[in-house]
C-alpha cells in the first residue's frame, strides 16, 4: 500500500498534511514580503526546534510500527543529552560525545525492549521506568559547574547556503540538523521500501502472522526499539551539544512527550512526523517571537499549549484519523 | 483423484496429542495421496485442527510419527513445514490487513534487489503468475482488508503455493465463505489438484464433503473412525459416522404443558461483527412451559440470534415480543427485569467474572437490587448468604463461596452462572450452549435444571450445537441453518437423520 | 477482588489464612522496595558514598524526631491523593497518567477560591475551596474519559496531551488574570490564599494528611461496598460480562475517569491550602508521574497506596537531610524509586526471586488496545 502510487492513498495518508505545508508556505512567502529579517529568524528557529521532536517522533514510531509503545522517549532523551555532555566534558570530542549519546539511548531501547517483549510488562509502566530512572540518574550524578570546549558549529553548505531565506534555514545548520533531515528519509525509506521495513510493519499489525511464515517477532522489536533508543540518543545529544552547549537538569522539558504527540499527528510515519514537527517548531518559534516581539496580544500559553489540543483532536478522530497497529502494546505469546 | 496416482505425499501414524485434561489426538493414522482431496469430517472438538497444527509444525505430537514424500520428519515450527512444501489456510486467516495482497504473498520470503530493497513490482508478477495458472483471481496491488472474505481466502492459499507448497491444508475454509464463494473454492481446489497438489479439507459440512471429495476421512473423539467413499457414502451415513451412535443422555421428562406464547420474534433481522446480516429474517415463538430446541452449525447466525433477544447485540429489522411486551430496542438490564434468564454461549467472556469471588458473580446482574443494595450501599451480607444458598441448592463444587470463578472447573463455573439465573423470577430462559464441555455430571445436572423450570411454567429457547443435547431435551426443535430457520418439528417427528440433513442445509 | 470484609468469614485456620494472605500481598512490593534499596545502595558505593550512613541519615531526615514525621506526612499527604486517583482508575482498567494535569487544576482553583473571597469563616471557605478544587479536578478527568468513551482515544496519550495543556492554562491564568500583583512581584503565581482557606496543622500532623486518609477509606467503602464500586470492578476486569449484566460500561468509564480527576484535584486543593499557600507554576511537577509508582507498590489498593505513599514522602522528605549529613545527592530517591516502580512492575522477577508463583488478578495491562478501539 505504502509503495503504490495510488492518489487516493496518498491523499488519505498525506492530504491533510500537504494541505497545511501549502498553507504554511503561502504565508511564509506572504510574510517574508513584510519582514524579511524577522520571518527567517522565525523559521529557522522552527527548524532548530523541530529537530530533537521529529528524532524523538522516529524513536517512538519504529518501536510503534513493530509493536512497542514507547512514553520512555523522555527519560532516554535526557540520560543520553547527559552522557554526551559529559563525553564532551571528559574527552573532548564532540563526535565521541555523540556516540556517547547515541549508546545511552540504545541501551535505554535495549531496557525498554527487555521489559516489554521478553518480560512482558506492561509497555506503560516500563516507559515510566525509563522517565523516572533517567530524571534520577542524571539529577544523581550531575555536578553543576562542567564545561565544555563549545558546541557543534554551524555547517553552511557552500553555495546553497546563500539562496535568500531557504538557505539560510535549510543549509547552514550545524550536524546533528541535518542528519535529522537524512534520517528521516531513511527511515522513511527503510520503512517503506525495504524488507527489514515490511516484517516490523507487519509483526506490529499482526505479529501471528508474521510468526506463522518464520519471522522472529522478538528480534523485530527488539532491534527497532533498540535502534529507536539511539535515535532518542541523538535528539539528546542535539539538545546538549549542538543547542545548548552544556547540560541542564530536566533540560529535556517535556519534549519526548511533544515527540509522541508529534509521532501520533505524523500518522506514524516520518514524512509525516516531519510535516509535524516542523508545525509543532514553529509553534515554538512563534511563541517565543510574540513573547519577546509582543506584535499580537495572544498569550503566548496559548500558542504552547496547540500542539497538544491539535494532538488530542487528530486522536479524536476530528482531523484525520489515525489507526494503530493492531498489535500495539500487547506482548506476544508463542505456543 | 484417480487411482493412478497413488503415491504417499504425507503420512501420519499413530499420532496422540494431550493437552491438559483432554485426549486432543488418539493414535491417528491418516494417508494422504497425490492429488486428491481428502476431506477430515468431524464435529467440534473432535481434533482435526490440532491434528493439523501438527502437520503444520504448530503443535508437537506427543506420540508418533509424521512422514513427509517418503521421509520421516519432526517438525519443530512452521518454517519445515513450510520448507517440506506443507502450506496452511488458518481459519482465522494469518493476514495482515493493511498491507497489499503482494506484501502479504511475500512476507518472510521477499522479493529484495540490492540491500533489502523490496520489488514489489516482481513479487506483483508472481502473484499475478499464480493466480492465472491456478485460476486464483486477485489483484495483487489491492489492500487486504478491503477484500471479501472469499478473496482474502485465495490470498492465503497463493501465500501457499508462492511457498512451492504442494500440499495444502484448509481447516475449516467453508465456514466463513457465503454459498457462491465456497462453491467457487471448491473449482480452484479441482485446479489445484489437476495440477499435482495434494489437499486436506477440513470440515463438519457434509453435503460440501460429497461435493468435492476423493476420499473421507471421519474424526470422532480424537480417534480416526474410518474412511469412506464419496461416491458410495451418503449424508446420512456420514452423519452416523461422524456423531456415531453415542448413547443420548436421556432426560425424564412429561411432555409439555404449552400455556400462552412468551417469546415472539417477528422477521427479526441482525448483522455480526463484520456487519454481515447473520440473522436473515427469523420468526419464532416459545410458549411458557415448553422447549423450543435451535438445532444447527454452528456460524448460522445462533450467536447474534441469542445476543439479539438478550439486548446485546442490536436488531436491525423486526420485533421481538417478551411476554407481551415490546422489548425490541431493550437493554440487557430491561430484558432481566422482564423476566429474561440468560446462560451466555461463552461463559467465560460474558458469563463471569472471573477475579470475582462465587457470591460476587451470583448477584452479577441484579447486584443493585434488594436484598443485596439500598441506593448504592451493597449488602455484603446478604450477597454472601445468597452464595451459599446457592452453592447449596445447585451442588457447585467449591471450597468456599469467597473462592474466586477462575479456581472452578468448567461444570461448576456454568453451575455458578445457571444457579444465578435461575435464582431469579423469571418468565423466558435462553440458553446458549449450557453444556459445553463440561462433564457428564453437572451436563446431567443442569439438564434437569432446565427441564424443571419448563415444569415450572418458563418458556424456554434452547440453543445447542449439540444434536444429542436438542433432541433430549427440546419440545419442538427449530433447525437454523444460513441465518434462517429452515424448518420448526415437533420433537415426535424429529429423528436424528432428518435433523442432520436441515442442519447441513438441505431441505428433507 | 475480594471483599475484605466477607473474606473473614468463619473457618478453620482463619488466623494463619489471614497472616497468609497478608504475606502474599506485601512479599511482592517488599521484596521489590529491598532490591531497589540494594541497586541504591551499589550506586552509592560506585559514586563513592557510603550507604549506610546515607540511608541512616535518610531515616533520620524523615522519622527521625516529632518535626521529621510531619514534614514526611506533609510529603506524603499528595502523594497519597494521586496515588488513589490512579489506583482507583486501575480498577476500572484505566490508566490515568493525567492526575498531574487533574491536580494542577484542583491546585490553581483552590488558590483562586482561596485568594478571592473574603470575609468566610474558616470552617466554611477551607471546605468551600477543597470543594472548588475537587471539582475542577473532576471535571479536567472526565474529558479523558469521555474522550476514550466517545471517539475510541486511549487515555494514556490524552491524558499526557492534557498534563501539558493543564500547563499551560494554569500557567496563563496565574501569570494574567490570577496573577498576585503585590508590589514586585514579577513571577508567575497567584496571591496569598486567605488564613480562612488555609488547612491548619494539629500539632505536627498536616489535617491534609488525615483528609487523605480518609479519602483512602472513603475510596475503599466506595470500591466494595457500593453498587457504583461494583460496577467500575466489574468493567475493569471484563467489560463483556458489564455489558451482559446490563452495566453502563461507557458510562461507568467516564465517572472513574471524573472520581479519579477529583482524587488528584483534592490532592493539588490539600497541597495549595496546607503546604504552598498560594499556586506556583512548576511545583511538585512530578508528583503524578509518583502516583503511578505510589498505586502500583500498594497493589492498586486505596489501603496499600498509604503505606506506599508513606515510603515514598519519607524519601522525599528525608532526601534533603541525606544531602547535608551524607553528601549524597537527593535525586538519588528517584533512582531507587525508579527501581522500586521497576520491580513491582516487573514481578515475574521478583517471584523469580522469592519462588511464589502469581495468582490471579495480579497482573495489570493497560497499554492493549489504545487508539481507536
Amino acid at each position: 500500500m505504502e509503495s503504490s502510487l495510488n492518489v487516493n492513498n496518498w491523499l488519505r495518508r498525506y492530504g491533510f498534511l500537504s494541505g497545511v505545508l501549502v498553507i504554511a508556505f503561502v504565508i511564509i512567502v506572504w510574510r517574508y514580503a513584510v519582514d524579511p529579517q524577522v520571518t527567517t529568524a522565525v523559521l529557522a528557529s522552527t527548524l532548530r526546534q523541530s529537530t530533537p521532536l521529529v528524532l524523538g517522533a522516529l524513536c517512538g514510531l519504529l518501536g510503534e510500527r513493530s509493536g512497542v509503545v514507547n512514553i520512555g522517549i523522555e527519560g532516554q532523551m535526557l540520560l543520553a543529552a547527559f552522557i554526551g555532555f559529559l563525553a564532551s566534558v571528559y574527552t573532548g570530542n564532540l563526535a565521541l560525545a555523540i556516540a556517547a549519546g547515541m549508546l545511552t539511548g540504545a541501551l535505554m531501547g535495549l531496557l525498554l525492549a527487555f521489559m516489554s517483549v521478553t518480560l512482558k510488562m506492561d509497555q506503560i509502566i516500563g516507559g515510566t521506568v525509563i522517565n523516572i530512572l533517567a530524571i534520577g540518574l542524571t539529577g544523581y550524578f550531575y555536578t553543576a559547574g562542567l564545561t565544555t570546549q563549545g558546541k557543534l558549529q554551524p555547517i553552511p553548505l557552500g553555495p546553497l547556503a546563500d539562496i535568500p531565506l531557504f538557505g539560510r534555514v535549510f543549509f547552514n545548520n550545524p550536524p546533528i540538523t541535518y542528519a535529522t533531515l537524512i534520517l528521516v528519509m531513511v527511515v522513511h525509506y527503510v520503512l517503506f521500501f525495504t524488507r527489514w521495513g515490511l516484517r516490523t510493519r507487519a509483526v506490529g499489525e499482526h505479529p501471528s502472522a508474521a510468526d506463522t511464515v518464520g519471522i522472529n517477532v522478538f528480534t523485530i522489536r527488539y532491534v527497532n526499539v533498540i535502534i529507536g533508543g539511539a535515535i532518542a540518543g541523538l535528539a539528546g545529544a542535539y539538545l546538549s551539544l549542538e543547542a545548548v552547549g552544556s547540560f541542564e537538569r530536566l533540560m529535556t522539558n517535556g519534549r519526548g512527550f511533544v515527540a509522541l504527540a508529534v509521532m501520533l499527528f505524523g500518522k506514524r510515519t516520518p514524512l509525516g512526523s516531519w510535516g509535524a514537527a516542523l508545525l509543532f517548531g514553529f509553534a515554538s518559534a512563534l511563541q517565543t517571537q510574540l513573547q519577546f516581539g509582543g506584535e499580537i496580544e495572544i498569550p503566548h500559553q496559548f500558542i504552547g499549549m496547540l500542539p497538544y489540543l491539535l494532538t488530542i483532536l487528530v486522536l479524536a478522530g476530528f482531523v484525520g484519523r489515525t489507526r494503530d497497529p493492531k498489535a500495539l502494546g500487547q506482548p506476544y505469546e508463542t505456543e | 483423484m484417480s487411482d493412478a496416482s497413488k503415491t504417499i505425499v504425507l503420512e501420519a501414524r499413530g499420532i496422540t496429542k494431550r493437552f491438559p485434561g483432554v485426549l486432543a489426538n488418539d493414535r491417528v493414522d491418516l494417508t494422504l495421496h497425490k492429488g486428491e482431496i481428502l476431506a477430515l469430517l468431524g464435529e467440534n472438538g473432535a481434533g482435526k485442527s490440532t491434528l493439523m497444527n501438527m502437520l503444520y509444525g504448530l503443535y508437537h505430537p506427543d506420540e508418533g510419527e509424521i512422514w513427509i514424500k517418503g521421509e520421516k520428519v519432526a517438525l519443530k515450527n512452521p518454517r519445515d513445514a513450510i520448507d517440506r512444501g506443507i502450506g496452511m489456510v488458518h481459519q482465522h486467516f494469518q493476514l495482515v490487513p493493511v498491507m497489499t495482497v503482494a506484501e502479504n504473498v511475500m512476507l518472510g520470503s521477499e522479493v529484495t534487489r540490492g540491500a533489502g530493497y523490496l520489488d514489489v513490482r516482481e513479487a506483483e508478477r508472481q502473484v499475478r503468475k499464480l493466480s492465472q495458472q491456478y485460476g486464483l483471481e486477485v489483484d495483487p496491488t489491492a489492500v487486504v482488508e478491503d477484500l471479501p472474505v472469499g478473496t482474502q481466502q485465495r490470498v492465503e492459499i497463493i501465500k501457499a503455493l508462492y511457498r512451492h507448497a504442494d500440499v495444502l491444508i484448509l481447516d475449516e475454509p467453508t465456514a466463513v465463505l457465503t454459498p457462491q464463494e465456497a462453491q467457487e473454492l471448491f473449482r480452484i481446489m479441482r485446479d489445484l489438484t489437476n495440477q499435482g497438489v495434494s489437499i486436506i479439507f477440513i470440515t463438519h459440512k457434509l453435503k460440501e464433503v460429497l461435493a468435492v471429495s476423493d476420499r473421507i476421512g471421519v474424526l470422532r473423539a480424537g480417534q480416526y473412525v474410518g474412511t469412506a467413499d464419496p461416491k458410495t457414502a451418503t449424508e446420512a451415513s456420514l452423519a452416523e459416522m461422524m456423531v456415531g451412535r453415542k448413547v443420548i443422555l436421556q432426560v425424564e421428562k412429561a411432555p409439555a404443558q404449552p400455556g400462552e406464547a412468551v417469546l415472539q420474534v417477528k422477521s427479526l433481522y441482525v448483522k455480526d461483527d463484520r456487519g454481515q446480516t447473520a440473522v436473515a429474517g427469523i420468526d419464532l415463538t416459545v410458549h411458557a412451559g415448553e422447549i423450543l430446541g435451535i438445532a444447527g452449525v454452528q456460524g448460522n447466525g445462533q450467536r447474534e440470534l441469542v445476543e439479539a433477544l438478550t439486548g446485546i447485540r442490536p436488531i436491525e429489522e423486526g420485533q421481538v415480543t417478551i411476554a407481551g411486551q415490546d422489548s425490541t430496542h431493550f437493554t440487557p438490564r430491561k430484558n432481566t427485569e422482564l423476566g429474561v434468564a440468560h446462560i451466555p454461549e461463552d461463559r467465560e467472556k460474558h458469563g463471569l467474572v472471573m477475579a470475582y469471588s462465587l457470591a460476587d458473580n451470583m448477584v452479577l446482574n441484579n447486584y443493585y437490587q434488594k436484598p443485596y443494595a439500598s441506593g448504592i450501599v451493597m449488602h455484603n451480607d446478604a450477597i454472601y448468604a445468597h452464595g451459599v444458598q446457592l452453592v447449596e441448592q445447585f451442588d457447585v463444587r467449591t471450597p468456599s463461596v469467597m473462592t474466586p470463578a477462575s479456581n472452578l472447573s468448567g461444570g461448576n463455573k456454568q453451575k455458578v452462572i445457571v444457579a444465578r439465573e435461575f435464582s431469579r423470577p423469571t418468565k423466558l430462559l435462553i440458553a446458549a450452549q449450557p453444556t459445553r464441555g463440561i462433564d457428564v455430571g453437572s451436563i446431567e445436572f443442569i439438564h434437569k435444571q432446565i427441564v424443571a423450570q419448563r415444569d415450572e411454567g418458563v418458556a424456554v429457547l434452547l440453543v445447542s450445537a449439540e444434536l444429542d443435547e436438542v433432541l433430549g431435551l427440546a419440545d419442538r426443535v427449530a433447525v437454523m441453518f444460513d441465518g434462517r430457520i429452515v424448518k420448526t418439528l415437533p420433537i415426535t417427528e424429529a429423528t436424528r437423520e432428518r435433523v442432520g440433513l436441515l442442519m447441513a442445509g438441505s431441505e428433507a | 477482588m475480594m471483599n475484605p470484609e466477607i473474606e473473614s468469614s468463619p473457618g478453620n485456620g482463619r488466623f494463619l489464612s489471614t497472616l497468609q494472605q497478608i504475606w502474599r500481598s506485601i512479599s511482592v512490593p517488599l521484596t521489590a522496595v529491598l532490591l531497589a534499596a540494594l541497586i541504591g545502595a551499589i550506586l552509592l558505593i560506585a559514586s563513592g558514598a557510603s550507604p549506610l550512613e546515607a540511608y541512616a541519615a535518610l531515616f533520620k531526615g524523615s522519622f527521625g524526631n516529632a518535626q521529621a514525621i510531619g514534614r514526611t506526612l506533609e510529603k506524603a499527604t499528595p502523594l497519597i491523593f494521586s496515588g488513589l486517583a490512579v489506583a482507583f482508575a486501575f480498577k476500572a482498567g484505566l490508566f490515568n497518567i493525567g492526575a498531574q494535569g487533574q491536580l494542577l487544576f484542583g491546585a490553581i482553583v483552590a488558590a483562586f477560591l482561596g485568594f478571592s473571597i473574603e470575609g468566610l469563616p474558616a470552617i466554611i471557605h477551607a471546605p468551600l475551596a477543597l470543594i472548588g478544587g475537587a471539582a475542577a479536578g473532576a471535571l479536567y478527568g472526565a474529558i479523558p474519559g469521555a474522550l476514550r468513551t466517545y471517539t475510541g482515544a486511549h487515555e494514556v496519550i490524552t491524558t499526557i496531551m492534557l498534563n501539558y495543556i493543564a500547563i499551560n492554562i494554569t500557567d496563563y491564568l496565574a501569570d494574567g488574570p490570577w496573577k498576585d500583583m503585590t508590589p514586585g512581584n514579577i513571577v508567575a503565581r497567584t496571591p496569598k490564599i486567605l488564613p480562612s482557606a488555609e488547612i491548619p496543622y494539629i500539632g505536627n500532623v498536616p489535617v491534609g494528611f488525615i483528609l487523605s486518609v480518609l479519602a483512602a477509606v472513603v475510596v475503599w467503602w466506595l470500591l466494595w461496598h457500593t453498587t457504583i464500586g461494583y460496577e467500575i470492578r466489574t468493567v475493569g476486569l471484563n467489560s463483556h460480562a458489564a455489558h451482559y449484566a446490563g452495566m453502563r460500561v461507557a458510562w461507568t468509564v467516564i465517572l472513574t475517569m471524573a472520581l479519579s480527576g477529583l482524587l488528584a484535584g483534592l490532592g493539588g486543593a490539600v497541597e495549595t491550602q496546607g503546604v504552598v499557600g498560594r499556586y506556583q507554576p512548576g511545583f511538585n511537577i512530578a508528583l503524578g508521574f509518583d502516583g503511578i509508582t505510589i498505586a502500583l507498590l500498594g497493589k492498586t489498593h486505596p489501603f496499600g497506596v498509604i503505606p506506599a505513599a508513606l515510603l515514598v514522602g519519607a524519601m522525599k522528605a528525608g532526601s534533603s537531610q541525606m544531602q547535608f549529613s551524607a553528601g549524597v545527592a537527593k535525586e538519588i530517591t528517584d533512582v531507587i524509586q525508579a527501581l522500586i516502580l521497576f520491580f513491582v512492575a516487573a514481578d515475574v522477577i521478583v517471584r523469580w526471586i522469592i519462588r511464589m508463583r502469581a495468582s490471579d488478578g495480579d497482573q495489570v495491562t493497560f497499554s492493549s488496545n489504545w487508539g481507536q478501539s
